[in-house]
């Protein structure tokens, strides 16, 4: 028999049998579109999370306090504006280039009929400087406006839709009031990628001059006669000073707050490095467990495939034994079943290889930022699995079939 | 060639006095089945030669080994012991390759059941042995198998919107498409009603007549038995009897007589068996 005529009694065995066909192929969609729908989940979002975290620089280091992790001291005593200062002095720490303070201040910014609440960072001008983070309009506080403690703010996108409705509205030169007091808004940061990811929506934000978040808004003071910081972030001379900062930074703080016990330390410095690296294993979890799922969905695929393969066998070992009786050889049979295997294995492939890109698109489509790619190593692993399954499980009962004699596979049941 | 040596005497099949060849040559034909430790001889040494054209029934009691002959013949099985010649060859010697060959050119088997393919209609049921046979016109010769079976009006129906004799016609006109030597056919009346096996007898009856095809079928049914040329009979894995019919019967023809006329002569007049007033 021809192959065009082992294909033509292939195919319309299929057709013959519609639903078998389809309940087979649906097995295979579901598998192969869960494992490369899922692959590409799980991938969009390591690397969202990682090019998130990738924007806050290389050579920054973030510092803040904390509870000390063993040890017997219990107290916490604030970083204060002349430790941030200190820090500055290359003679105190010269892999430092510039550090930027940070003080958060619980708000209320009021416009009209609209209001929100938000954090309030009261910051040093060269925020916007070591955080690579300028403004789209307007400008950015003075060192003048940090003297005076000036009454003015700068917003974030998502804080100026909330307050005057529109995005890309521009209230540079605005009043507004901050927790009851008339501030002018004098800009806008520039709109950060990433919206609503790990580290909160950045562009929920609102900066004062720290001044003004230390004296009009908050009373911070501290015992050497400074005001509370929230947050030091600290530029060094560049990715290879990292350590060498973070060691300075460290033996000048410990100093400066009594620690004279590893443990002891009432505060935490981290850097972007560190934080990927943490958050390489939560999302090397994240991707673990989708692939789990993934692979779980192609084994309930490929039991389906299997069950309805061997459950027709019966069935289809009578039809093996009427086909030998009336002339087929053992080679005819078993190419027709390859046919169909093959055949449904994939067609189910190419469908699920679509229902993992409509997954991937209209994930894509309800997470914006998320850059989900298919890969192709997902495509030929879930591909080649349930090609192997649907040629395995239909080959091997039409094989055991089409050595019987024609009369006991006419009996058979 | 080696085997020159040794070299047995080439197989004549053997004549008959009108001098038709054998086409069922079987010698010392024995069949077991291995019941896990119990042995059924289900044939136990059957001689039996059908020459071309021969119209033949097989009968027997139930267990005594015709469908078993039956499938040797149809090469749908193969025996434990002795020979089978089929039409001057050594089947008992085939490949599996020539053995599928043979049952597509050679042999048309009818079954009792019909073994028709699912969901599929009839026409690709009559294709389906030209398909492995790899033949031509195969629409057009599939038609002609069902016109003669008088199907030509049921092209396209399924099995399950056929009669049981419909079906079975469809079943002989798959057997008889290849235009085989013989028909083989284990009880192809058996799941019929009178009527039905009536038109069987008279397609079969058509086709020894006017084409010549050796036809060999097993009945349990004197009457259908009676159209034959021949009736050999089999107990217990033996054939018992193997005599010519003298008036074969021609189907359609002779009317079988009704069942209540056949009851007529063995009952008695009335009932008898129990309290009269029963039955008022
Ligand atoms: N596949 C088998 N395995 C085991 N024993 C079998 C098998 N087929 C038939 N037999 C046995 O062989 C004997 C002959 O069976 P066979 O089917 O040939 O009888 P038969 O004459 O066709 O009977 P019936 O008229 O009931 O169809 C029986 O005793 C039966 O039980
Ligand atoms: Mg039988």
């Amino acid at each position: 028999m021809s192959l065009t005529e082992s294909f033509r009694v292939a195919l319309t065995g299929l057709l013959t049998n519609r639903l078998r066909a389809i309940l087979t192929t649906l097995g295979i969609i579901i598998g192969v579109g869960a494992v490369i729908g899922l692959s590409s989940l799980g991938r969009g979002v390591e690397s969202f999370i990682a090019s998130e975290f990738q924007a806050l620089g290389s050579n920054v280091l973030f510092v803040f306090s904390s509870a000390p992790t063993s040890g017997t001291r219990t107290t916490i005593q604030p970083i204060s504006t002349l430790e941030g200062e200190a820090l500055g002095d290359p003679t105190v720490a010269p892999d430092i280039a510039q550090v930027a303070m940070e003080t958060v201040v619980p708000g209320r910014v009021v416009n009209g009929g609209r209001s929100v609440t938000i954090v309030l960072s009261g910051v040093t001008p060269n925020f916007a400087v070591v955080r690579d983070w300028p403004v789209q309009t307007g400008v950015f506080f003075s060192d003048e406006d940090l003297d005076a403690a000036a009454r003015v703010i700068v917003l974030g996108t998502t804080t100026v839709e909330k307050l005057f409705g529109d995005k890309a509205f521009d209230p540079t030169g605005l009043p507004v009031r901050v927790n009851d007091r008339v501030f002018t808004v004098i800009g806008v940061m520039q709109e950060q990628g990433g919206g609503i990811g790990a580290l909160g929506d950045q562009n929920e934000v609102a900066f004062v001059p720290m001044t003004t978040a230390q004296t009009r808004l908050d009373n911070a003071r501290t015992r050497d006669g400074g005001y509370r910081v929230d947050v030091l972030h600290i530029q060094t001379r560049g990715e290879e000073s990292m350590d060498a900062a973070t060691l300075q930074v460290e033996s000048y703080l410990s100093d400066a707050h009594g620690v004279t016990f590893q443990g002891e330390q009432d505060f935490t410095i981290i850097n972007q490095r560190d934080l990927l690296n943490s958050l390489g294993a939560v999302t090397g979890i994240l991707t673990v467990f989708l692939s789990l799922i993934a692979g779980i969905s192609l084994l309930v695929g490929g039991i389906g495939i299997m069950n309805i393969m061997l459950v027709s066998v019966t069935e289809r070992t009578r039809e093996i034994g009427l086909r030998k009786a009336v002339g087929a050889r053992g080679s005819d049979i078993l190419t027709q079943f390859l046919i169909e295997s093959l055949v449904l294995s994939l067609v189910g492939g190419a469908l699920g290889v679509a229902l993992g890109w409509l997954i991937t698109l209209i994930g894509g489509a309800l997470v914006p930022d998320l850059d989900l790619a298919i890969t192709t190593d997902a495509i030929a692993l879930a591909t080649g699995v349930s090609t192997f399954i649907g040629v395995f499980f239909g080959l091997y009962p039409a094989s055991r079939a089409a050595r019987m004699k024609p009369i006991d596979a006419l009996r058979f049941e | 060639m080696v085997s020159l040596f040794k070299k047995k005497p080439a197989y004549q099949p053997p004549v008959d006095e009108t001098g038709r060849k054998a086409v069922i040559d079987i010698r010392g034909v024995t069949k077991t089945y291995l019941m896990g430790d119990i042995e059924v001889n289900a044939l136990r040494g059957v001689d039996l030669q059908i020459y071309q054209g021969e119209f033949v029934a097989i009968m027997g009691p139930s267990g005594s080994g015709k469908s078993t002959l039956m499938n040797v013949l149809g090469a749908l099985d193969q025996p434990t012991t002795g020979e089978y010649f089929l039409d001057g060859v050594n089947v008992s010697k085939m490949t599996e390759s020539d053995l599928a060959r043979t049952r597509n050119q050679k042999i048309g088997f009818v079954f009792q059941s019909f073994n028709l393919l699912k969901r599929t209609p009839a026409l690709r049921q009559v294709e389906l042995p030209l398909i492995y046979g790899g033949a031509a016109n195969r629409t057009k010769r599939a038609k002609a198998a069902l016109e003669s079976v008088g199907l030509g009006s049921r092209l396209d129906h399924l099995p399950s919107e056929l009669s049981g004799g419909q079906q079975q016609r469809v079943a002989i006109a798959r057997a008889l498409v290849t235009e085989p030597a013989m028909i083989l056919a284990d009880e192809p009346t058996g799941n019929l009603d009178s009527r039905s096996g009536t038109e069987v007898m008279q397609i079969f009856q058509s086709l020894n007549r006017d084409k010549g095809i050796t036809v060999v079928f097993v009945t349990h049914d004197p009457w259908i038995a009676r159209h034959t040329n021949r009736v050999v009979i089999l107990r217990d894995g033996r054939v018992v009897s193997d005599r010519m019919v003298s008036q074969p019967l021609i189907a359609g023809k002779d009317e079988r007589p009704s069942e209540a006329d056949e009851m007529e002569s063995v009952l008695k007049d009335a009932y008898y068996g129990g309290k009269e007033e029963e039955y008022n």
